[in-house]
Formats: C-alpha cells, sequence, structure tokens
C-alpha cells in the first residue's frame, strides 16, 4: 500500500480529489500527518469515516520504527530502519547542550565511491521516498528535542533531489512541520545541476564535500570529480547570493600527509576568495582497509589557525558517536545486505 | 561524458561515450531499464528523430601509459571509446557480466587478444573466465608500480575492486574511477 507520510499539500489533496473526497480534506490530512502526529488512517477523525475507510483501502500512514538502537559514551545515538525487505538505513542522533541533531540517511548505501567513506563500500542500493528520509524524524524517540537536521547520513542527498527537495518542503511548509530551513543543512559533493536546483528551490543551508582544493587529487578521493570538477562547483555557488541568513559550508577531512599542507591552505584560501562561507574541519574515521590516515592534532591545529588568520571561517567539528560507527562517513548497513545482486 | 534528454525541460541523464575521438558520430550504451524515465523511450528513438545532448565533459580520458581497464556491465563504454582512440596497445581490459550477453563491444574488443579478458558470473562459454572480475583479479599477478588502474562501473564494482587492488599494494593514487549515477 502507498504511504501518506511525506506527501506534499498538493499531493495530498489530489489524493483526496482521487478518492472521492472533497479538496479540502488534503489540508485535514497534512494536519493530521503533520501537525497530530497520529500513526493510523483511523485516526483522522475529522475526515468522514467513510472517506477514511475509502482511504485505508489503498493508502496507510507508513511510518516505520527503528528496529535497534545503539548509544555511544558520549551521548550519540545510532538508529537503524529496515527498508523494505532487505535494506536497512541508520540515522544518528547528536545531542550537545542545547542543541540536538539528527543526521539523516537519503539513499540505502550510496553511489559515489568516495575513497573514505564506509557508506560507498556496501555500494547503491536504492534512493529513500521523502517519507522514509522524514520517518528518520518522525519516529526518533526524541524528535521533540530535535533543533537542526543534516541530510549527511548514507546516500548523496543530491543524487536524489526529487525526493530530497520533497522532504525539505514538507519540514519547511506552514503545513507541514514549519521548521525554519536555517536549522537544516543538505550535504553534497557537488553534483552541480542538483545543487543549483537545491538552492533555487529551497532555503536549506548548503554544506559542500571539499577535502582538497586540488582537482588532481580529488579525483583519487572521490569518483565525482571526473564529471563535475571542483572549479565548476564553486564557480557555481559564487553565482549565489549568500550574504543573507543563509550559509554555505565546506566539509574538509583532514588526511595526514595527503591535504594538510601549507600549500593547501594557500589554495583553499584562492579557490574560496569571495564566498562568505565556513570550513568544518574533521577528524578522519579510519574504515577498513583504508590507505588514508587522520592527521596529528597538531597539524589539524595548525591548519585551522592558518586558514583563521588568512580570513577563512574555519572550526574543527567534534567527532562524535565513533565507538558505535556513528560518525562521519562511518555510517553503513553492508554487513546486513545479501550479496546476491552484483552486476560484475 | 555527456547530458542527454529527450526535450528541453524533460529528464535529463549522464552517459560515457562509447565512441572514439576521432569519429564523426558519437554513440552511448543504455541498458533499457523499464522503470527508468529515458531509458524506454530512448529504446524507441529512430534516424531522425530529435535528442538534446550537452558539450562533452568529465576527466575520465584514457592516456599513453601503461593501464588495466576495468569495467562492469555498461561501464565498458569509457574503455570502447578508449580502444576506438587508438589508445589499447599497452591495456589489459577486464570486463565482468552476468550473461555472455553482457559483453557489449566484444566483437571489435576481441582484437585486444589476450589483452581482453571476459569474466561471467552466470554462464560459461569458451575463452570466459567463470566468476567474478575480483576473483579473477585476485588470482592473477597484478604490477604494482608503473600501471594505472582505471575503474568503470556500478559502485559496488568500483569499491570493491578498488579495495582489492589497494590490499595488493597498489597505490590508490594510480587508481582512477568512474562511476554510473
Amino acid at each position: 500500500m502507498e504511504s501518506l507520510f511525506g506527501k506534499t499539500l498538493a499531493q495530498l489533496t489530489q489524493i483526496a480529489i482521487n478518492n472521492g473526497l472533497p479538496k479540502f480534506t488534503g489540508r485535514q490530512m497534512a494536519e493530521w500527518l503533520y501537525k497530530k502526529q497520529i500513526a493510523n488512517i483511523s485516526d483522522m477523525t475529522n475526515i468522514a469515516k467513510q472517506g477514511r475507510e475509502r482511504l485505508e483501502v489503498k493508502y496507510t500512514v507508513g511510518l516505520t520504527p527503528p528496529i535497534k538502537v545503539q548509544t555511544s559514551t558520549d551521548g550519540t545515538k545510532k538508529y537503524l530502519y529496515t527498508h523494505g525487505s532487505r535494506g536497512f538505513i541508520e540515522a544518528a542522533y547528536i545531542p550537545d547542550d542545547d542543541r540536538a541533531t539528527l543526521c539523516v540517511s537519503s539513499q540505502v548505501g550510496c553511489k559515489m565511491g568516495c575513497l573514505f567513506c564506509m557508506t560507498g563500500k556496501q555500494g547503491f542500493q536504492t534512493h529513500l521516498t521523502a517519507g522514509e528520509i522524514l520517518n528518520q524524524i518522525r519516529s526518533l524517540p526524541e524528535r521533540d528535542q530535535l533543533t537542526n537536521v543534516v541530510y549527511m547520513g548514507m546516500g548523496e542527498p543530491l543524487d536524489n533531489p526529487d525526493e530530497v527537495l520533497q522532504s525539505l518542503e514538507v519540514l519547511t511548509a506552514g503545513w507541514g512541520y514549519a521548521w525554519s530551513p536555517k536549522r537544516i543543512t543538505v550535504s553534497t559533493i557537488g553534483i552541480i545541476p542538483a545543487m543549483k536546483r537545491f538552492l533555487s528551490e529551497s532555503d536549506c543551508h548548503l554544506a559542500i564535500s571539499l577535502h582538497t582544493p586540488f582537482e588532481d587529487e580529488r579525483r583519487k578521493l572521490m569518483p565525482i570529480e571526473n564529471v563535475y570538477h571542483l572549479h565548476d562547483v564553486i564557480d557555481a555557488v559564487k553565482e549565489w547570493d549568500w550574504t543573507h541568513q543563509r550559509r554555505i559550508s565546506f566539509e574538509y577531512i583532514v588526511f595526514g600527509g595527503l591535504n594538510d599542507t601549507p600549500r593547501h591552505v594557500n589554495e583553499l584560501v584562492r579557490i574560496l576568495n569571495g564566498i562568505k562561507c565556513r570550513i568544518n574541519l574533521i577528524r578522519f574515521h579510519p574504515i577498513p582497509d583504508t590507505p588514508l590516515h587522520g592527521t596529528d592534532e597538531a597539524t589539524l591545529q595548525y591548519f585551522k589557525t592558518r586558514l583563521n588568520e588568512k580570513g577563512v571561517l574555519c572550526t574543527i567539528r567534534a567527532s562524535r558517536g565513533q565507538d558505535i560507527y556513528a560518525a562521519c562517513g562511518l555510517l553503513s548497513t553492508k554487513e546486513l545486505m545479501s550479496h546476491e545482486q552484483k552486476d560484475y | 561524458m555527456v547530458t542527454i534528454a529527450l526535450s528541453v525541460n524533460g529528464p535529463k541523464r549522464l552517459y560515457s561515450i562509447a565512441s572514439g575521438e576521432p569519429e564523426a558520430v558519437m554513440s552511448v550504451i543504455f541498458d533499457i531499464k523499464p522503470e527508468g524515465a529515458l531509458t524506454p523511450p530512448f529504446a524507441l528513438i529512430k534516424p531522425g528523430d530529435t535528442i538534446f545532448c550537452s558539450q562533452p565533459q568529465g576527466s575520465f580520458l584514457g592516456s599513453e601509459e601503461p593501464a588495466f581497464w576495468i569495467a562492469s556491465g555498461t561501464g565498458i563504454a569509457p574503455f570502447r571509446s578508449m580502444f576506438r582512440t587508438g589508445l589499447s596497445s599497452n591495456k589489459t581490459l577486464i570486463h565482468g557480466g552476468r550473461f555472455l550477453y553482457s559483453f557489449y563491444f566484444q566483437d571489435e574488443l576481441i582484437a585486444m587478444k589476450h589483452n581482453y579478458i571476459r569474466c561471467c558470473t552466470q554462464e560459461s562459454g569458451a575463452g570466459i573466465f567463470e566468476g567474478r572480475l575480483t576473483r579473477y583479479l585476485r588470482e592473477t599477478p597484478l604490477p604494482v608500480l608503473g600501471f594505472k588502474y582505471y575503474l568503470c562501473g556500478s559502485a559496488e564494482m568500483v569499491v570493491d575492486t578498488r579495495d582489492l587492488l589497494i590490499s595488493r599494494s597498489i597505490p590508490f593514487e594510480n587508481i582512477i574511477s568512474e562511476i554510473y549515477f
């Protein structure tokens, strides 16, 4: 049966019309799904009983609770959700003083194959629907404490732009969750057409996975560089007006001896010149069989200091949930997968 | 790569170019995905129909350097392009597929003789290695230095093969990948 959860007001209105219900039933459904947070169509008590029964023939609300939670010593929690009969996704809940951030997944697996990422090692299984993305928020036990959502879990969000943008609409619309877009950040490795669409159709913050300012190095870490070159990504970013409240940040995992030199600092300053942005330095969390290793703490601090001295706002992101494999780049459900479908 | 669409505002997808640089006609290869937005109508295109195509982009290009070309499925496209550009003399092409019909362009690529290896997981045939291409690589001596390794195919093939090559001490700097998406 088709899920109602995750549908936009326009889609719910169309469903109402298609099922012989008054047009305003669409808005009533949105109210029940996103404001009153019901779990069953039968709970939509201001819709006529006959109408509810008609909806129940074809539709379900479509919520899926997590099947497992792991808790880190630092308070981070990793939730596991099933997807279909064989797929799994993970979401990381990260409490921090007066903030609580949920890192959501947008795909089962990932196609991008970045050398440093655990998700990429399981290949790509499928896109998540808007409802499946939002379910990670709705079904989270701590959902009422959430202050921020980041699309930085499994998958490349802008490889799934239709569903990601739909989920953002539900999250930010007045008829939906009415969250401020300033509480939401979407990360991308730089799929330019979808990035431009995201910038046009949403007001949420953008984070770009950069990891080195040199294209010849980047293509060895991130196969996407063979398709969309970094200088084109930066040019697309520079075309956008970042002087208002919308923020852009660049994610930079710091690898020892690879991208942590003064030459990298200088090139970062050069390519980001003119963009009001922040660089988030991220400690590398080693994954199996990787030839990469993280930089040492002194170099990390020096790197940050040099960027700040040169006028580029730079912070070091605290590593959270590393002991439960919930930290940046570690989400993976590969061990839970069947291996029958390989194409080679 | 090129971006192809059937209408100006319609869905667009990236495809690797499968023809050689000197050729007057550009070709791509695609699997028909019944649920896909583009490939079912692509299969119905007739000579004279209009499609919309971008300028070529990307940097997954061949070179004169000795290399292994490793592909799965339609990931053969860029290597067929390199082959037809005349870059195959010091290359070994390893192509993985599930069925014997998966070895697109094999009638041409067979000209690479013993440097053209087909690995098939579901069927057997003369001159075909039975098993995954990763098994072939695992069982074959591979040069550590002096060779580039170009990979093109599904994300799973690319990451599995890359991990295997790295485990064989091949520097990751010498592994260049192109992914489907």
